[in-house]
């Protein structure tokens, strides 16, 4: 493939962000907003031109045999430290890198589109395209990323992008300490992350991703079984990657930020903190997982930190108020999904049985469609905070009839993520449960709980934003739906979220580029099927027409919902040891040592010349005869000891 | 009766002597100008002995004294022109009252 295509795909976006982002301040709205969006509609193109090319053409270099190839388009060097140190930058194209670039031109397009209509005569407007466009070059240089030092760099560089848009409003002090706390929490998770790259390649002398993935054994042969506290070296470091996809996937206990990641603008949300950089965490799983195939002990981890992540943020998404925060939530959830899926699928066969990476395949279809339906939702729920000026459900309700685009687009997206046939979620959804239940019926049974679970809270939502009863403040101001450009991207992003689960995405992207033929498995189609069915009835019998049941409810067990409400108690347990420990104790201790160790040592010293200086000052008395005196005293000094060295 | 090199030296170093207690002991300026001369005379002799007696084919220490004498004579031009300024901003050249360039 001519690297013509590749190099464009990265350079618009960052020529977009450095044309807005200086001469920004010179141009009109109208001109910035209509540049952000021709530009990232080029880059849209190119990258459906170069995924389309990688999946149809038939290329040699793409599918050999029936098998989907890894291709670098380009891989050079661009810092070598040593002979072995060497940081290349490349363009990887493989299945998932391809399919990654679709989602995110698309989401990004859509999210230009929209915000020209959502942000419109906000201060700022061009920094916020800029911003957007810096945004789509980190996210898309991070997926094509050859290596993963490559990768490193653009996974921070979405963490900066990510930092400079939540905090977009940066009058408001929420939106200010909300960037605060993802950037800190995402670059803590990256420390681990840096560790663990710095291990593995250690070990491998390579950061190239294909050399690692391709010969996973010499990988955990390399290590040559060293071990440190008791687990593998290997086990070690792809625990410690997983740490930074942790922090950007906001899996618990790093999930902290996401929910407060809502204080940026709506379209942001869509865009980063639901569709795409919350997925690095899975993308980088799946960019590994022949690695992690052959360490079980952090394919476990995986597993475990997603089931619970996935039932803790469905509970907490139950009690939450602010629609936004009940989508950061789900979001959560669903990643922890994915992080299940990858999770459990093995290259080895269970029972007899050759599942070899369903669970991949299932995983990255549910990052597919659940990017297109949570992004749906996401502008969706800008819309209707544009029509009521509030994050808040209880000034909604009964929006139906105002607001009938918004409605039926955000039905269905609601539909898909609670996995009911025919929209995407229910397909990728099931792959996933197919996939957990074959490895453990647990699994399967806990993770198909929670789907319940989201069906309940997404439709409690819907009932309570578009039935429950109207709100009284409408009559003073009207909802009505959003303008053509907010409008467009709903309704796209709607049809997609119907169509998209007939994609035959088995055989596109696999974990080993062999096309898998995806067949509904009945009983576990069938069982999330009714279950969120039921839960979708028992939404709607509590929610649907106002009543005092959630209240009886909720008054069975106060203490529950106070508990979920307040997310149980997770950022509490944060500000408690970070302030009552680690700066009450661990660093007032730190903090006596530098006063009074470091810095006494420093001043005694400066103390001792002083003191000398003024003691011995009278010698400089300004009088020449005493000069005099002083230096024939020396003379005679060295005179005589000279004399006495000669005898 | 020969003249041996110690003839000259003894005078030189009293010559000396006798400057550096002038120098130390006098309060006026021209006193201590006075004093320097009789030191830089006395190291002018020396020169002229040492070179007599000691390296008596080169004439390298006459002409160095001759240097010396010439560039004392301006030393003393200057020194004498700074105690006159001296004299006319603080109306007198006793040494212990010139004390301000000290710490």
């Amino acid at each position: 493939m001519d690297i013509t295509l590749p190099i464009l795909i990265l350079a618009i976006p960052i020529t977009m962000f450095l044309v807005l982002g200086i001469g920004g301040v010179k141009m009109s709205h109208k001109l910035a907003g209509i540049l952000g969006i021709l530009g990232m509609g080029t880059t849209a193109v190119l990258a459906y031109i170069v995924a389309f090319t990688y999946f149809f053409s038939g290329d040699a270099n793409f599918i050999l045999d029936g098998v989907r190839q890894q291709y670098q388009v380009f891989d050079v060097t661009w810092l070598a430290f040593t002979q072995t140190l060497v940081v290349n930058i490349g363009f990887l194209l493989d299945p998932i890198s391809a399919m990654m670039l679709v989602v995110i031109t698309t989401i990004s397009f859509m999210v230009h589109l929209y915000s020209w209509g959502y942000m419109e005569g906000e201060p700022g407007f061009q920094r916020y395209y800029a911003f957007l466009s810096l945004f789509s070059f980190s996210m898309l240089g991070l997926v094509v990323a050859t290596n993963i030092f490559q990768m490193y760099i653009f996974w921070e560089l979405v963490g900066v992008s990510s930092y400079l848009l939540i905090g977009f409003f940066y009058k408001l002090p929420s939106a200010v300490s909300a960037s605060k706390k993802a950037f800190i929490v995402t670059r803590f998770a990256d420390l681990g992350f840096l560790i663990g790259i710095l291990l593995l390649s250690f070990y491998t002398d390579t950061f190239n991703f294909v050399d690692m993935t391709t010969n996973p054994e010499g990988v955990l042969a390399s290590t040559g079984g060293a071990t440190f506290m008791g687990a593998s070296v290997l086990t070690w470091a792809m625990v410690l990657i997983f740490t930074g996809g942790m922090g950007k996937s906001a899996m618990m206990p790093l999930h902290i930020w996401l929910p407060d990641a809502m204080e940026g603008p709506t379209p942001v949300s869509a865009l980063i903190h639901a569709a795409t950089m919350v997925v690095a965490g899975v993308y980088l799983v799946a960019r590994m997982f022949p690695v992690y195939c052959v360490v079980d002990a952090a394919m476990t981890f995986i597993c475990v930190i997603g089931a619970i992540t996935a039932f803790y943020a469905a509970v907490v998404a139950c009690a939450q108020i602010d629609i936004k925060r009940i989508l950061a939530f789900s979001t959560i959830s669903q990643i922890a999904f994915m992080m299940v899926s990858l999770g459990v699928a093995y290259d080895k066969p269970i029972e007899g049985v050759h599942y070899s990476g369903l669970g991949y395949m299932a995983g990255m279809f549910h990052l597919f469609t659940h990017a297109m339906f949570k992004a749906l939702l996401f502008l969706g729920a800008g819309a209707l905070i544009h029509a009521v000026h509030s994050n808040n459900y209880t000034s909604m309700g009964g929006l139906r009839k105002y607001m009938p685009i918004t409605h039926v687009t955000f039905l269905i997206g609601c539909l898909a993520i609670a996995g009911i046939w025919p929209f995407a979620g229910f397909f990728s959804k099931d792959e996933m449960l197919a996939a957990m239940f074959a490895r453990h019926w647990f699994w399967g049974a806990w993770m198909t709980m929670v789907a319940g679970l989201t069906a309940f809270y997404m439709f409690r939502m819907y009932f309570l934003v578009f039935w429950w009863e109207e709100n009284p403040h409408y009559k003073e101001h009207k909802p009505h739906d959003a303008p053509w450009q907010m409008s467009l991207p709903l309704i796209f992003l709607g049809a997609v979220s119907i169509v998209a689960g007939f994609i035959p995405f088995g055989e596109l992207v696999t974990w080993n580029g062999e096309p898998y033929h995806i067949h509904i498995e009945a009983p576990v189609a069938a069982t999330s099927l009714v279950v969120a069915v039921c839960a979708i009835a028992l939404a709607a019998a509590m929610y649907m027409k106002k009543n005092a049941l959630p209240t009886k409810v909720k008054n069975m067990c106060p203490a529950l919902w106070t508990a979920a409400h307040r997310r149980f108690y997770w950022d509490e347990i944060y500000m408690f040891i970070t302030h009552r420990i680690i700066f009450d104790i661990i660093c007032k201790g730190i903090a006596w040592f530098d006063r009074h160790i470091i810095d006494a040592t420093m001043d005694a010293f400066a103390k001792i010349t002083q003191k000398t200086s003024y003691a011995i000052r009278g010698m400089q008395s300004g009088e020449i005869q005493s000069y005099v005196g002083w230096y024939i005293a020396g003379a005679v000094a060295v005179a005589a000891i000279t004399w006495l060295c000669l005898i | 009766m020969d003249l041996s090199m110690l003839w000259y030296l003894v005078p030189s170093v009293v010559m000396f002597a006798c400057g550096i207690y002038g120098f130390v002991t006098r309060k006026n300026l021209i006193a201590i100008l006075i004093s320097l001369e009789l030191m830089l005379n006395s190291a002018d002799l020396n020169f002229v002995v040492f070179n007599r007696f000691l390296f008596p084919g080169s004439m390298d220490g006459m002409v160095f004294t001759l240097f010396a004498i010439a560039i004392a004579a301006a030393e003393t031009a200057i020194a004498i022109a700074i105690i006159i300024n001296i004299y006319r901003s603080i109306g007198n050249t006793d040494v212990t009252e010139i004390n301000k360039m000290k710490f």
